[in-house]
């Protein structure tokens, strides 16, 4: 097959006079990097891959083992819908090896394709589908708050608007990339939108958010705009997640679905959960990565503050939403806390592993807290075994910093790494003076 | 008719001429002499005659003399010479079309031949499978649909192309995973709705249907063979 795909590639590349070919891969933080190289050196990526200088790379290599390997995964390879027809691009993913061949520990698609593939050892697929919400914004300008585009907010039809159109044309973008979009809509807060993406296999769908975000700020970048994933940028505001709906496949049956059950869920779902909500606290680094995630952690907002689950309550940690027609294929958990600004193969990555860590494990399912856990005291909650999610991005390196689980997912390279240069963050906003403190104290005190 | 006879002069054809043949799937026929290729001629005529000139090349020139004479409309030829017969090309232009070095690579051979076939229109090369408005370039991988050329992955194309090879027929999921993907592929049946997906969004809307949905079975490419 490999051979046939290569051939495909090499073929393709000459029929269409690609001029270019973009090698993709992520860093550790999870943003896109990118080299180009000319089609007379694509054969040569393919069978023996590229070298570059991995110290170039965020949580990459140290110095003294500098080199790797890029190697080309000619499944994804496709041509770029947009820049000049008459010299046409394309990308293609790269799974970053040693120089000896072996995988490289600080490439996050590399992680991610190791937990796929112990999850299908034991017969299963893990489909993922997240809803991707995010910003447009008049272009940033240095020491100004961020300027939204329009005032409508949830559904609204806003006629002859930009950012209506902005959403058009990137759907129409990502269609033609094979990222095949299920809504969209305007979301609650002015300028933002939200794209809800089709289900596929975790990896894929890895690549598919690299990809995704890529689009969204080129086409808004090209109306002279600016698209923004970052978590929480307007403070009174709704701010950007990435709830993700996950479930597991064996082969076509989905092993979420019970139809004897109250809930409709099979008992090896419930340890799923089971192992989300129990590692939660240790995998949210993860899935909310920056200092300003926690900022839309918060009561008020419709994002999780509390670890919990419930079937339609979306204060929870976990929802299990109802599925359309009782669809056993359409059976799902959703996990509410990720932000669009993580890495997609990382949170997908401890998503998984602390999912079928429950499942091997057995973890019990706690209690379903259907109620509307914001107007709830927290002695309450805490009577009821109800945990916060870390409070801030210190306290969830903390939770992360003791977990074996995400040590072991991760693997040390990334884990060590990720500490470090989170733990780095922390310290410089910690010691930045804000205007908030400004205004509040300077008069005052 | 026969689409792509080839006749074969030189009794018998080496080992290495016989096996390259075969293995570019020529249907052939070995020949002796000019009366030969007459009486074993296919209805559709030969579509092009090799020439193995051996080391006594006087009758297989004089083979090929008579080849050439015949009306209406003579095959292609392609000569295989020895590098010591090189010279003997020379002032015998009108006898052959083509020549190859004997011993020759099965590549080259391989190549001249489907070249010398393809050049007099004889060859059905390159593979073209046609449905409606989609059209699908088997030696280029490449598609197109109402002459738009469609940016296909690997997997897309290899779908499309078992679909579109199979018109009519409903597969299941699992059908398409095992044939179109093979087994060791961790992506599951679902990996099938995942592409068709795709694929109909790449089609564009007008051109969705022709990848159908059969409830609670699977997919069926184009219109059904009871039309419905």
């Amino acid at each position: 097959m490999l051979e046939q795909q290569r051939e495909y590639v090499l073929r393709s590349v000459e029929e269409r006079g690609v001029r270019l070919i973009r090698l993709w891969f992520t860093d550790v933080l999870g943003s896109l990097k990118s080299f180009a190289i000319s089609p007379a050196e694509l054969e040569n990526a393919l069978d023996d891959g590229m070298t570059f200088d991995g110290s170039s790379i965020d949580g990459f290599s140290r110095i003294q083992e500098a080199d790797v390997l890029a190697i080309p995964d000619p499944d994804t390879f496709e041509l770029l819908p947009w820049g000049d027809t008459k010299a046409p691009e394309a990308r293609v993913f790269c799974d970053i090896h040693n120089l000896d061949g072996t995988p490289f520990g600080g490439d996050p698609r590399q992680v991610l394709r190791r937990h796929v593939r112990a999850c299908h050892e034991r017969g299963l697929t893990f489909y993922v589908a997240p809803d991707i919400e995010f910003f447009y914004f008049a272009p940033p300008q240095a020491g100004r708050r961020p300027e939204p585009l329009d005032e409508a907010s949830f559904f609204d039809l806003t006629t002859n608007d930009i950012t209506g159109s902005l959403r058009k044309q990137t759907i129409r973008t990502l269609e033609a990339m094979g990222i095949p979009v299920e809504y969209s809509f305007h979301e609650d807060a002015p300028s933002q939108q939200e794209i809800d993406l089709r289900h596929t296999d975790a990896l894929t769908m890895a690549d598919s958010v690299m990809t995704f975000r890529l689009i969204v700020k080129e086409i808004a970048a090209s109306q002279g705009l600016h698209a923004t994933f970052m978590p929480k940028p307007l403070e009174a505001q709704q701010g950007s997640g990435m709830h993700t709906h996950l479930s597991l496949f064996e082969g076509d049956r989905n092993a979420f679905f019970d139809a004897d059950d109250e809930y409709q869920l099979s008992a090896l779902a419930k340890s799923f959960m089971a192992g989300l909500l129990r590692h939660a606290a240790e995998i949210t680094a993860v899935t909310n990565q920056t200092v300003n995630s926690y900022k839309r952690l918060v009561p008020g907002f419709e994002a999780p503050v509390h670890v919990s689950w419930a079937r339609n309550n979306r204060s929870g940690l976990i929802r299990v939403p109802i599925a359309k027609r009782g669809n056993p294929n359409a059976t799902r958990i959703e996990y509410r806390s990720p932000d669009p600004a993580c890495n997609p193969y990382l949170a997908f990555s401890v998503m998984l592993a602390a999912g079928m860590r429950g499942m091997a494990e057995g973890y019990e399912l706690p209690v379903e807290a259907d109620a509307n856990l914001f107007e709830i005291d927290d002695e309450v909650l805490a009577k009821l075994g109800i945990a916060h999610l870390p409070q801030s991005l210190s306290d969830a390196l903390r939770a992360m910093e003791g977990s074996e689980l995400v040590h072991d997912a991760l693997g040390e390279h990334i884990f060590e790494w990720f500490l470090i240069n989170k733990r780095t963050e922390w310290r410089e906003y910690k010691t930045h003076v804000s205007m908030f403190e400004i205004d509040r104290y300077l008069r005052a005190l | 008719m026969d689409a792509e006879t080839l006749a074969v002069f030189g009794d018998p054809p080496t080992p290495e001429l016989a096996r390259t043949l075969d293995l570019g799937g020529y249907r052939w026929k070995s020949v002796a002499s000019a009366d030969e290729a007459a009486e074993f001629e296919p209805t559709g005529g030969w579509s092009g005659v090799i020439v193995d000139c051996g080391p006594d090349t006087s009758g297989a020139w004089a083979f090929a003399r008579t080849i050439r004479k015949r009306e209406p409309g003579t095959p292609p030829l392609l000569a295989l010479v020895s590098g010591a017969q090189l010279s003997e090309l020379e002032l015998r232009d009108e006898l052959f079309d083509d020549f190859c070095l004997a011993p020759f690579h099965p590549a080259e051979l391989e190549a001249r031949v489907r070249h010398l076939l393809w050049r007099v229109g004889g060859g059905t090369r390159p593979e073209i499978l046609e449905y409606r408005e989609l059209s699908l370039n088997l030696e280029t991988y490449q598609a197109s649909i109402a002459s738009r050329p469609l940016d296909l992955t690997y997997m897309e194309y290899e779908l499309l192309k078992f679909l579109a090879q199979n018109p009519g027929k409903v597969f299941t999921r699992e059908m398409l995973l095992n044939r179109v993907w093979g087994y060791e592929y961790y992506g599951g049946a679902r990996t099938v709705d995942v592409h068709v997906r795709r694929l109909r969004a790449k089609l564009g809307e007008e051109h969705a249907g022709l990848i159908q949905t059969v409830r609670s079975v699977g997919y069926r490419f184009g219109q059904s063979r009871w039309g419905t």
